[in-house]
């Protein structure tokens, strides 16, 4: 006989989790309409780097497929925004499918040869991509398309309709509503099949593949979906910030994402979130901390992070709530 | 008529015009300015690839924390509020507006950079904030007609490198000419100004190279410079690797005229540890003192400046040249907030600081002024030639200004 | 031809600065299976401790050796104290704790030393020495020589000696290690301090030529994680291999491939390292890892 699942409340986990999530829309909604525009900005860039890493766990968390050089992918749909706009007049949100498009295919590209590459070897090959990219955008002979090491300015988008709310309210709820549809699908891909399959050839590869799994069709189209999700949120921060330059998308970008994922927690969608709080934020925490040192510092909380929770926040919230509340589960 | 009497009117009347005038005359603030204060923002590399340039901001930091013990400008104490930008361009924007809409500074002082100074000129513009003294020689921040509210300081690359091409074309036979330059905005500014400055003669050019930031050696595009039988070095690089393109060059035995950009002309940050008869015969353009320069040592600008770096920059390198660029910066911005008086609004702030006429700063090389107009937003324009002796620099020629401000 | 051989010249001289920092990487992977991406920057901090004895007056090589000694306490007490509580978290974790580790590096060394560049002095003659129109530099040949000679040490030391093969056990398979009486803790600690001790002498040996600053290894360490890669990660000769390879293709590519001159030469090399990945997955001398399923 099973036992009956634990209520807090009355309500079960299940339901709390329900409540919480909606709880979170709401404040999401309201927020902007609560602080200044400047934060509001903070928080759109914050959403953006959550698709972004939403992206990179899809292949590193859930997947095993190391990646050190994501930041290309992100340079990759910023740039193809930024070009379409200044060159074509392209209005914004017509470039993010394209750029979605393009990460995808390359992506996709990238990923049939990496399945040759295992650990450590498939990272240098991320790292090869990531390290390469600034160096093509200022490329003499591509100057015209990619503005050289100039960059490219775009425009700040014009809220429609007439909206009673301003520039940055508005880029505030395009991101959100792209956000909340990402991590839908994502959620989707990672709860069906395609989840359990990424996981199964994660966790051994071998086996998988023994039970009828195709690793190399999904190992390559992981690679493609994961390239698409940071390519829309690098095609966002272009509109977002509004202007794109080869210095922007050096080793960095990658590294941080990295950071983000891991600190977040693997292989977790609420993960991406809470990466993503982290780097947006925590830098200027450190900066408030020392102004002589601050990535020491930010160096001094990675590390104690990871002390105190090597999986991750969201492992962690797992972790909290498995002791002491006897829940299970994904999240 | 009752109720009102006249005096009462005759009261209210001279009562409203002398508050009338009062405020009239009152001082005028825009944010970030109260009666003991004036708030300046500011974004620098602390970190990051060109960290090494974030000691001017420290500089600065230093010069405002004098200024406000000597008691303040007219009585009000400048608080210096900088954040690291890790010269991103993203994280520029962010500081920027932070500065902006949440600490309500009254402008952005001596942000540093290209690509971050062009990720927030459109958007200083539309708020109307000063951008003032941007820490970069590119050329485009000298338009006050499409952006009133941004200006630059030093003398532009694109004029430094002119100066460069002209002496070659007047004082070198037969010249042919090889480049080696940074792959940046910096590095490629100059450029283009030299090749402005040749005219129609850049088929004087055979050898150009480039090289990144975080490359760990560039000696083999110096093999290839000499390769090209080059007799004419233009040297655009930052200090590291200004050392080791001048000692590179001179154990491979290639002795060109060279020409070192005004970035990496420190005798103590550069030359030194490239090799000083590596270093000799070098020619550069600049426009401030070299304080480790025997002839500036002792003077007594210098020593008070040595002082100034003591008491309140310990931690500064008396040799590095930044602290010189900074304290003069400042003391530019230091000038224009005086003349601002007690009208200090963002709007007014900019008209002074597009209003300087002739000013001498005590580190300035003699005949070289700060010198602004409406249209003129070019604030140092000219430079002089000085050849490297082997122990100090020496200027020779006349001062050269920039003909006309170019876009 | 000449122009050739003295491009030759100079991608070895570049690759024997990959390779020295490729050789710590290698030792630190040998000894406990991970890359630290801090090995970079510790080197650069062991490389400023030397400079700050040497500034003080002591003798060039006194301070070698106190920096070689200072540096693998230093590595022992890291991997004690930082890398011990996270011994058994997932890799992924182990990554972001160096990448902490190169974080607080680079930042202290700033703080302490500042930004401006440092010449450091070198122990090999100054004068170049010219063989035909090719000139050579002393110091870029001594410091090859010293890569080799420590290449040498590393490889005697892991193949010949009963340590050496203790510390390999341990870092291959812990648990039986432990059974025939290594103490596996101990090993893997005594590696980290060889590896930063094996970095500092990468970075003095650097230092002269590319001038003291804190992002000294930044671009170094990419090119040195390439070059133990590309050359097999097990393989200290591989790594050293690698950085020659990687130097002088560079250094070609950048002379003789016309329309990429200088501007993707690094394009170039990581073709190169990738392309040949693809065909030996493992590096050129590195072992295929078998495994039971």
């Amino acid at each position: 006989m099973t036992a009956a699942a634990p209520r807090v409340a009355g309500l079960t986990t299940r339901h709390w989790r329900v409540v919480l999530v909606v709880g979170v829309l709401v404040l999401a909604c309201v927020l902007p309409f609560l602080v200044s525009n400047y934060r509001t900005f903070q928080l759109t860039m914050m959403l953006v780097y959550a698709i972004a890493l939403l992206g990179l766990n899809l292949l590193t968390g859930y997947n095993g497929q190391i990646s050190l050089g994501h930041g290309a992918w992100f340079a990759l749909g910023a740039y193809t925004t930024a070009i379409m706009i200044d060159q074509w007049g392209i209005p914004y949100y017509w470039t993010l499918p394209v750029a979605a498009a393009v990460c995808l295919v390359v992506g996709f590209l990238f990923g049939v040869p990496a399945l040759r590459l295992r650990g450590h070897y498939l990272a240098l090959a991320t790292l090869a991509l990531a390290l390469v990219i600034p160096q093509l955008l200022k490329y003499q002979p591509l100057q015209p398309f990619t503005g050289g090491v100039q960059g490219i300015l775009i425009l700040k988008p014009e809220v429609p309709w007439g909206l009673p709310i301003n520039q940055d309210q508005w880029l505030y709820f395009f991101v959100l509503a792209i956000t909340l549809v990402m991590f839908v699908l994502g959620w989707n891909l990672i709860r069906g099949r395609v989840g359990r399959a990424l996981v199964a050839i994660r966790d051994h590869e071998v086996a998988a593949e023994t039970m009828g799994v195709n690793n190399a069709l999904y190992k390559s189209t992981v690679f493609g979906v994961s390239a698409l999700y940071t390519g829309v949120a690098g095609a966002l921060s272009a509109v977002v910030v509004q202007f794109v330059a080869p210095d922007s998308y050096n080793i960095l970008v990658s590294i941080t994402l990295l950071v983000g994922i891991v600190v977040g927690g693997l292989a977790s969608i609420s993960g991406a979130i809470f990466g993503a709080a982290f780097i947006q934020f925590i830098p200027q925490v450190a900066e408030s901390v020392s102004k002589a040192a601050p990535w020491a510092i930010y160096g001094v909380f990675l590390i104690l992070l990871m002390f105190v929770m090597p999986t991750g926040i969201a492992g962690f919230i797992k972790w909290v709530s498995y002791r002491f509340l006897g829940t299970r589960g994904g999240d | 008529m009752t109720g009102i009497s006249k005096t009462t009117v005759r009261f209210f009347t001279v009562a409203c015009a002398a508050l009338f005038s009062m405020a009239a005359f009152a001082a005028q603030y825009g944010p970030g300015v109260t009666d003991d204060t004036i708030k300046i923002g500011n974004t620098s590399p602390y970190s990051g690839p060109a960290s090494a340039y974030g000691v001017i901001g420290k500089a600065v930091s230093a010069y405002f924390d004098m200024i406000n013990d000597q008691g303040g400008i007219n009585g009000r104490k400048i608080e210096f509020i900088s954040y690291d930008d890790g010269y991103s361009p993203p994280k520029t924007v962010e500081q920027a507006r932070r500065l902006v809409e949440q600490d309500h500074v009254l402008l952005l002082f001596e942000t540093l950079g290209t690509p971050t100074n062009s990720a927030i000129h459109k958007y200083m513009n539309a708020k109307k904030v000063p951008q003032l003294f941007v820490a970069t020689g590119a050329s485009k921040w000298g338009q006050p007609e499409k952006y009133p509210w941004t200006m630059g300081w030093q003398p532009s690359y694109k004029t430094e490198a002119q100066i460069y091409a002209k002496y070659a074309l007047a004082n070198i036979k037969d010249p042919k000419i090889a480049i080696l330059y940074q792959n940046d905005d910096y590095g490629k500014d100059y450029v283009n100004g030299f090749k402005e400055g040749l005219g129609d003669k850049t088929n004087l050019i055979v050898a150009e190279e480039s090289y990144e930031v975080n490359e760990p050696t560039i000696a083999s595009q110096i093999v290839n410079l000499k390769n090209s039988g080059a007799n004419v070095f233009l040297n655009v690089t930052t200090p590291k690797f200004a050392a080791q393109a001048i000692k590179k060059a001179y154990e491979i035995g290639w002795k060109p005229t060279q020409f070192i950009n005004n970035v990496s002309i420190s005798t103590s940050a550069v030359l030194e540890p490239a090799g000083l008869d590596a270093s000799t015969g070098l020619i550069s353009a600049g426009y401030l003192k070299d304080q480790t320069d025997p002839q500036w040592k002792n003077t007594p600008e210098v020593k008070e400046w040595e002082a100034w770096m003591k008491k309140y920059f310990p931690d500064g390198n008396l040799a590095d040249g930044s602290n010189v660029y900074g304290y003069t910066i400042a003391q530019t911005m230091v000038h224009v907030l005086k003349m601002a008086g007690d009208n200090l609004t963002r709007e007014n702030v900019m008209k002074q600081a597009a209003n300087i006429d002739n000013l001498e700063l005590p580190l300035l090389l003699p005949g070289i002024k700060v010198d602004t107009g409406p249209k003129d937003y070019y604030p140092i324009e000219c430079m002089q030639l000085q050849r490297f002796d082997g122990q100090k620099w020496s200027r020779f020629g006349d001062v050269v200004c920039a003909e006309t401000p170019d876009t | 031809m000449d122009v050739f051989l003295q491009q030759v010249v100079s991608g070895l001289a570049a690759g024997g600065i990959y390779a020295s920092l490729a050789l710590a990487l290698v030792m630190i992977y040998q000894s406990t299976e991970h890359i630290n991406l801090a090995q970079g920057e510790m080197a650069m901090f062991s490389t400023y401790i030397a400079w700050t004895l040497i500034d003080a007056g002591i003798p060039y090589w006194i301070a070698f050796v106190a920096t070689l000694v200072i540096s693998f306490i230093g590595g022992v007490l890291i991997e004690r104290l930082i890398i011990r509580p996270v011994e058994n978290a997932p890799v992924l974790s182990l990554v972001i704790v160096f990448i902490g580790l190169l974080v607080i590096f680079n930042s202290l060394a700033g703080w302490i030393f500042t930004y401006t560049i440092k010449p450091f002095p070198s122990p090999f003659p100054e004068s170049p020495i010219s063989v035909g129109n090719v000139v050579l530099s002393p110091h870029s040949l001594g410091a090859i020589g010293v890569t080799l000679l420590i290449l040498l040490l590393l490889f005697g030391f892991f193949r010949y000696t009963s340590l050496g093969l203790a510390m390999r056990a341990a870092a291959q398979n812990p648990v039986s290690a432990r059974l025939v009486g290594i103490r596996v803790a101990w090993m893997l600690a005594l590696g980290w301090g060889l590896a930063a001790a094996v970095g500092a002498v990468a970075g003095m040996m650097v230092a002269p030529v590319i001038f003291l600053d804190p992002n000294m290894m930044g671009g170094v360490l990419i090119y040195a994680f390439a070059a133990a890669l590309f050359g097999g990660i097990t393989s200290p000769g591989g790594a050293v291999f690698g950085g020659f390879t990687i130097g002088v293709v560079e250094a070609l590519a950048g002379t003789y491939v016309p329309f990429i001159g200088s501007e993707l030469k690094l394009l170039v090399a990581l073709v190169i390292i990738v392309g040949t990945l693809l065909i030996k997955p493992t590096g050129v001398f590195g072992k295929a890892v078998v495994s039971r399923v």
